[in-house]
């Protein structure tokens, strides 16, 4: 018996150090994924014909980012790129960047840039430091760059607001804001963040606002990697609602209990009604909001990005490229028309299938459409949602599968009058059911867009006048049914 | 203290392991290893025996179309079998070298499983999805071909599943979400309106 001792002494011993690894390589998990996730640096752009995120990259040492990427957004921008130079049209200003040089010519003279010029896969990069002394050689308008945060404000763009507490019983803190905004928010124990992204919003005179209420005693305001924050502190839970149109948000306590009568049927809701995504790590909402908040006209996917390059068009072009030149510029024609829209992406980013859904479904838009591209054929197709047998919704919770049930009728107008439109400009079109993601999960009328080239080859697909004839053939067709979207705006 | 029976117990269980162990050492280098060939082309259907008229579902790209071809192909009496040789029939189409519609040299459909009730799973190999052409219209040409080929021709089929190396993938090709199942009702209206 007495040999047995030792060995089980052992054996347990080895079983608490292995206990022990996987406990700490468990909780290292969620640690190293979100540092992986946090690391990705970006900058803001924010003027007065787009908002628009992009990633900073570190080169030696130094923040380089996309001209082109950040060009694009504002105007008609085309390049010639060979080893020994990359020359840039922007508007009527012709520039010429070296590799490796930290001496460019925009409009006939010379420019010194505080680091070398970058060339990288036909893309040319520049120092971060370089913007605000750049960009106004392009654009002719000021440009104020906050380089700790990396926001870039472009011409009198910004967003202000004033915030106070109500007396009421029990007390709301009430944010009035000059413009529409549409913030990510996030609820944790005893704070609200709101998260803004697109709007040009500048802070108030204190950074730190302090209120009259022991529910919401302060607020405090910050900036960071391309994004502003407004924290509410509170000794409560929170809600916020959105108000007159996106410009008043209303923080108050959450009800501690929700009355089961005042559970709204499933049918008279859907416009408010939420999907719910089906359980996965990083995708779940992280926001709880008492009502919509501001909504776009359009919400515009540009399908693919980052790592996920979509179909291989041709040799140099990949399906997210393409796919994000025309969200940019259908964004541009929509917007030149009045209606608002949101881009899903408006970088080379990639975001799964959920988040997709998530960030439109959030937005509250009435309409979305993605956008994807092919080298097959010619033309566009129009794809509505190739929906599996209804699932199981509850209250106002739909199935995460089948979201899209209750829009299929408009969206199947919307595709209609796309159709109509594509027909008159003698654009060849067809229209299908597909089963293609996030189409099922839409809770608007929601289409997908497959873009060929013309007759005249794959090249053409990156053309703007191909491009412009898309965009405004779709732009014609949603404005044709805006009325019956029930569009407010 | 040590038993001794338990000392020698030890010993002889020491003395068989190594006597073990020096035999395989010896047997080893006199069996050639036996490696699986090669596999490069789809299974040949069974070339004798009784051939029945069936109807395939072939898509064409260069209209984007799927168009009903009849074929008189050879069928075990299995139900599970017939839907596979129907499948691999559809595919040795795509594979041949006037394809209306090509997929990968190497594609290749594993098995058909039919479960009940009305169940079907297309199982196929790593290399159908991996080389397939990117795109929503050619991928969901693919998937309406099978399935419709299979609804069509093998009564009682409600609900259709495809895997890839039996593991399931989120689209085919990048675009065709093949995460669930296909109602076959779906398929059929997907199917005519491809015609």
């Amino acid at each position: 018996m007495r040999w047995t001792k030792p060995v089980s002494g052992v054996g347990s011993g080895q079983n608490r150090l292995v206990t022990v690894a996987v406990i700490l390589v468990a909780a290292m998990i969620p640690v190293l994924l979100s540092v992986g996730a946090g690391d990705q640096k970006r900058i803001a752009i924010y003027s007065g014909s787009a908002n628009y995120t992009l990633n900073v990259q570190d080169r030696d040492g130094k923040e380089y980012v996309d001209l082109l990427e950040i060009l694009q957004p504002l105007g008609a921008t085309s390049i010639r790129s060979d080893r020994s130079s990359w020359r840039l049209h922007f508007g009527n200003a012709e520039s010429e960047f070296i590799p490796e040089k930290a001496r460019a010519r925009i409009r006939g003279s010379d420019f010194d840039l505080p680091g070398r010029f970058k060339l990288d896969n036909g893309r040319g990069l520049v120092p971060l430091a370089s913007l605000s002394t750049l960009l106004p050689q392009f654009l002719g308008a000021p440009v104020a760059f906050r380089e700790s945060s990396r926001r870039l404000f472009i011409g009198n763009v910004s967003v202000h607001f004033i915030a106070q507490v109500n007396r009421a019983n029990p007390p709301s803190l009430v944010m009035e804001f000059s413009s529409p905004v549409n913030p990510m928010i996030a609820t944790e124990p005893g704070k609200l963040r709101m998260v803004f992204t697109h709007e040009p919003l500048v802070p108030p005179g204190s950074q730190t606002l302090t209120f009259d209420s022991k529910i919401i005693p302060s607020a405090s305001y910050a900036e960071s990697n391309g994004a502003a924050e407004i924290a509410v502190n509170s000794t409560a839970p929170l809600l916020a609602s959105f108000s007159n149109d996106g410009r008043t948000i209303t923080i108050a306590p959450a009800p501690q209990r929700q009355p089961q009568t005042s559970l709204p049927a499933p049918e008279q809701q859907p416009a408010s009604a939420t999907a719910i995504p089906p359980p996965q790590a990083g995708t779940s909402p992280s926001a709880t909001n008492a009502g919509p908040p501001a909504t776009y006209f359009a919400v515009v996917d540009a399908s693919h990005g980052g790592d996920e390059r979509g179909a291989a068009l041709s040799d140099e072009l990949a399906e997210k490229d393409v796919t994000l030149a025309f969200a940019r510029r259908l964004k541009q024609e929509l917007e030149s028309l009045g209606l608002s829209t949101q881009l899903i992406r408006e970088a080379d980013i990639s975001l799964s299938m959920e988040q997709r859904a998530i960030l439109t479904n959030a937005a509250h838009p009435t309409v979305y459409i993605c956008l994807h591209a092919t080298s097959e054929g010619n033309g566009v197709r129009l794809y509505t949602a190739m929906l599996p047998a209804a699932g199981e919704s509850r209250g106002p919770f739909l199935d995460w599968d089948t979201a899209q049930s209750a829009s299929r009728t408009t969206s199947q107008v919307v595709e209609t009058s796309l159709a109509t439109e594509f027909e008159k400009r003698l654009v060849t079109v067809r229209s299908l059911i597909a089963p293609l993601r996030p189409l099922n999960s839409i809770t608007t009328a929601g289409i997908a867009i497959e873009i060929a080239p013309p007759t005249s080859g794959v090249a053409e697909l990156n053309a703007p006048q191909y491009q412009q004839l898309i965009s405004e053939s779709v732009t014609t067709g949603l404005l044709a049914v805006r009325e019956k979207l029930g569009a407010v705006r | 203290m040590i038993p001794r029976q338990l000392m020698i117990a030890v010993a002889v269980m020491l003395a068989i392991a190594i006597g073990m162990s020096v035999y395989v050492w010896r047997t080893r280098g006199r069996v050639a290893p036996t490696e699986p060939a090669a596999y490069t082309h789809p299974v040949a259907p069974p070339v004798e025996g009784p051939t029945e008229e069936v109807t395939l579902y072939v898509a064409h790209d260069d209209s984007g179309v799927l168009r009903a071809q009849a074929a008189r192909i050879p069928l075990p009496s299995g139900r599970q079998e017939r839907a596979e040789e129907l499948l691999r029939a559809l595919l040795r189409l795509y594979l041949g070298p006037s394809s209306s519609h090509p997929l990968p040299a190497v594609a290749e459909v594993h098995d058909v499983y039919l479960v009940d009730p009305g169940l079907a799973v297309i199982d196929v190999n790593s290399a159908f999805a991996d080389g397939h052409r990117s795109g929503v219209l050619v991928e969901e040409l693919t998937i309406a071909s099978l399935a419709r080929t299979l609804s069509a021709n093998i009564p009682g089929i409600n609900r259709i599943r495809i895997l890839v190396d039996g593991k399931s993938r989120d689209t085919l090709a990048g675009h065709a979400d093949i995460s669930g199942f296909y109602d076959v009702s779906a398929v059929d209206q997907l199917a005519s309106e491809l015609q």
